[in-house]
């Protein structure tokens, strides 16, 4: 499968091993570019199968305090949509397998110009994009665009997004399915697995693309329940909250954090790990 | 860029004017949207709700609201005849009840049970505490702290009427922030709950619906001014924050060819000094709060604050119907300083015996400016969009007293 992403050759892999795979998302540049860059390097050693880099802004509508207070601190360290590109690219100078797919909103792409941002992230190593306020309305911005620069583009389903209006939504999806499991803004309410279990039944009737569950995973135990039902299991605000705690009142790295990031991951890996043992291919 | 057959037929079925607008929003709220959409076009088709929605313009609002002959203003600035269609008499002070009592009306039929809005001026908060109150809804207004504490004797009026007033701390602490936070408790609150947006901006159908909404005023002065004058006005005049007041007016004119319309946005402290809320004088087409339009942004695509001794034009976008106006070249977009506006809020009190909103008082600086350059035989209509007593305290303030 050689024309296949980063991501679906991660997602093949991780079917073939009968797993789940663990997500984590983290802000580029939080809380500043060095330690942003330690953090990322160390993140597939400590369990991460794929990771989202959200791409700061100064408006973050779909998300809580605590990827709020994120982006502001990567912003006010001067992080920019193109350090973020360098970021990548320096981790891909050590690691070629695991996927990186970018996450934010659509201004600060629409300001550096879409198709000098798409040839940009993909010689960074990009493999997808997660564009929170571009729906499927608007695909002719940049998810069209992206699939033709050889990008995943990863659509957000909601519990909102109803039977009739999925197939719209999943039309030019790729790489995988990202399902929002609450009806809130990230870091919040978690929903519970009967939701998630019946969501995903819903959602696999529509698309053999993989499914990543969002929003509201906090701990290792509730990964392990995600891991039991979806393909894979997206963690952000709790990790940004651990970013958060090891910082001093200066917003100052403490020498710990990037330790203490890696060893929630690893936690939540052996969440995503316990979750699951299935039958090797479905 | 071609002249388009009418100026008065966007948005297109994707709610695009030209390339601005459109529905850039989080897919939990797409289905909403999507719902209103089709909530308002039924809506629109049904004599009924025209009906309902006149009734309560002619018998609560105060409808229609007075265009009247600024006597001395005329004879002081030596031009075009001035008329001010007096907004500012409607019940709560400003334009921003007209779109409320429309979208309350709609969120009635839709059967939402709960109203969220988001208010710079504190205006549409109080309008939509208002209608919130008459309509027995729960109503929550998000309000940036920096407005709490520049426009408290509405926060106060506010929460007389019934509303939670939530504070909102994140970013500026002003409109735009106010914004994010409706959009973040929308998200979270789907089942039962109408964003009522006060402006032009927001994602399809909000520009268009507002708009609809607000051109009561445009269609009254059209009759008005045939009344008075026996004729159409020569140039319209209107301040400018997302732009509702502006299009309100406008709308019914855009394709009359002889009419001039200039709209005025916040030019602060100054354009060069970059602290103003002229997004299309010095902003870039962009992407934020669910549409495509000019936005003050940094190179980066950061969206910058805004500012403006007026709390209700200090937001860094603009209506996406405005952004094409302008691009088309059917509008004529200027700015005004805030030292200007405060000048000219004196000068129409002491004149006129009406104290204006400090947002509409922007459009009465450029009246200055645009009457004596017309003749007058000439006939020029200002938007008076609010009065001022919200605006006494900052007045009071800059003055160095309190009240
Ligand atoms: C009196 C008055 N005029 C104008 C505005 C600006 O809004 P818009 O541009 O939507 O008319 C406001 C906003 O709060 C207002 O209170």
């Amino acid at each position: 499968m050689s024309g296949a992403t980063r991501i679906e050759r991660r997602f093949a892999d991780l079917r073939a091993q009968g797993r789940a795979g663990l997500v984590t998302f983290l802000t580029a540049g939080d809380p500043d570019p060095a330690v942003s860059a330690a953090i990322l390097k160390g993140l597939p050693a400590a369990g991460a199968d794929l990771i989202e880099l959200g791409m700061p802004f100064s408006d973050p509508m779909a998300d809580g305090p605590a990827i709020q207070n994120s982006s502001l601190r990567a912003l006010a360290a001067g992080m920019t949509l193109e350090k973020t590109l360098r970021l990548v690219a320096d981790f891909r100078r050590g690691d070629d397998a695991t996927p990186i797919i970018l996450m934010g909103y659509f201004n600060p792409i629409h300001a550096f110009g879409v198709e000098r941002f798409l040839a940009a992230a993909r010689k960074a190593g990009v493999d997808g994009l997660i564009i929170v306020d571009l729906p499927p309305e608007e695909e002719g911005d940049l998810c069209l665009p992206a699939r033709n620069a050889g990008l995943n583009f990863i659509y957000l389903t909601a519990p909102t997004t109803d039977d009739r209006r999925l197939p719209r939504v999943l039309e030019n999806a790729s790489g995988f399915v990202y399902y929002v499991s609450i009806t809130g803004i990230t870091g919040t309410a978690s929903a519970s697995a009967a939701d998630i279990g019946g969501a995903i039944a819903r959602l696999r009737r529509h698309t053999d693309l993989p499914v990543a569950v969002g929003f509201g995973i906090k701990t290792a135990a509730q990964a392990a329940e995600v891991a039991a039902l979806a393909d894979a299991a997206v963690v952000g605000s709790a990790l940004i909250n651990c970013l958060a705690e090891n910082l001093d009142a200066d917003g100052v790295a403490e020498p710990g954090l990037v330790k203490a990031v890696l060893s929630m991951v690893s936690d939540l890996a052996g969440g995503v790990a316990s979750g699951r043992v299935r039958e090797n291919a479905r | 860029m071609d002249k388009p057959n009418t100026y008065r037929g966007g948005p297109n079925e994707h709610g695009h004017f030209g390339i601005y607008g459109g529905r850039y929003v989080a897919e939990t709220l797409m289905p909403l949207i999507l719902e209103l959409e089709r909530a308002y076009e039924a809506a629109k088709a049904d004599p009924a709700f025209a009906a309902e929605m006149d009734g309560y313009f002619k018998t609560y609002v105060g409808r229609p609201s007075p265009l009247y002959f600024a006597e001395r203003m005329t004879a002081e600035f030596g031009g075009a005849r001035i008329y001010l269609k007096r907004e500012d008499l409607n019940h709560t002070g400003a334009h921003k009840i007209n779109n409320c009592v429309g979208q309350a009306l709609l969120a009635r039929r839709m059967g939402k049970r709960r109203i969220i809005a988001e208010t710079g001026a504190g205006q549409h908060g109080v309008a939509t505490a208002t209608v919130c109150a008459l309509f027995n809804l729960p109503c929550v207004v998000y309000m940036g702290q920096v407005d709490i504490e520049r426009q408290a004797p509405n926060v106060f009026r506010m929460k007389m009427l019934g509303a939670e007033v939530r504070s909102v701390t994140s970013g500026s602490a002003t409109l735009k922030d106010a914004m994010n936070e409706a959009l973040r408790d929308w998200v979270a609150n789907v089942e039962d709950t109408y964003y009522l947006i006060g402006t032009t901006a927001g994602p399809h159908p909000y520009p268009s619906m507002v708009r609809d909404f607000q051109s009561v005023i445009g269609e009254e002065v059209r009759g008005q001014m045939q009344n008075a004058e026996g004729r159409l006005p020569d140039a319209l005049l209107a301040c400018i924050g997302g732009g509702s007041n502006a299009m309100g007016l406008f709308h019914p004119f855009l394709d009359e060819p002889t009419v001039r319309i200039v709209a005025v946005e916040a030019a602060g402290e100054g354009i060069a000094t970059g602290k103003h809320a002229a997004s299309l004088t010095a902003g870039k087409p962009g992407v934020l709060h669910g549409n495509r339009t000019y936005l003050l942004q940094d190179a980066d695509g950061q969206i910058k604050e805004a500012h403006s001794v007026s709390a209700g034009l200090d937001y860094p976008g603009i209506g996406p119907e405005h952004a094409w106006l302008h691009d088309v070249g059917r509008v004529e977009y200027v700015s005004i300083t805030d030292a200007e506006a405060i000048a000219a809020f004196h000068q129409c009190t002491r004149l006129e015996g009406i104290i204006p909103a400090l947002e509409s008082a922007h459009a009465l600086a450029h009246t200055v400016k645009l009457a004596a350059s017309l003749g007058p035989d000439k006939l020029l209509v200002v938007n008076l969009s609010g009065r001022g007593d919200k605006d006494l305290d900052t007045i009071a303030r800059l003055e160095g007293t309190t009240l």
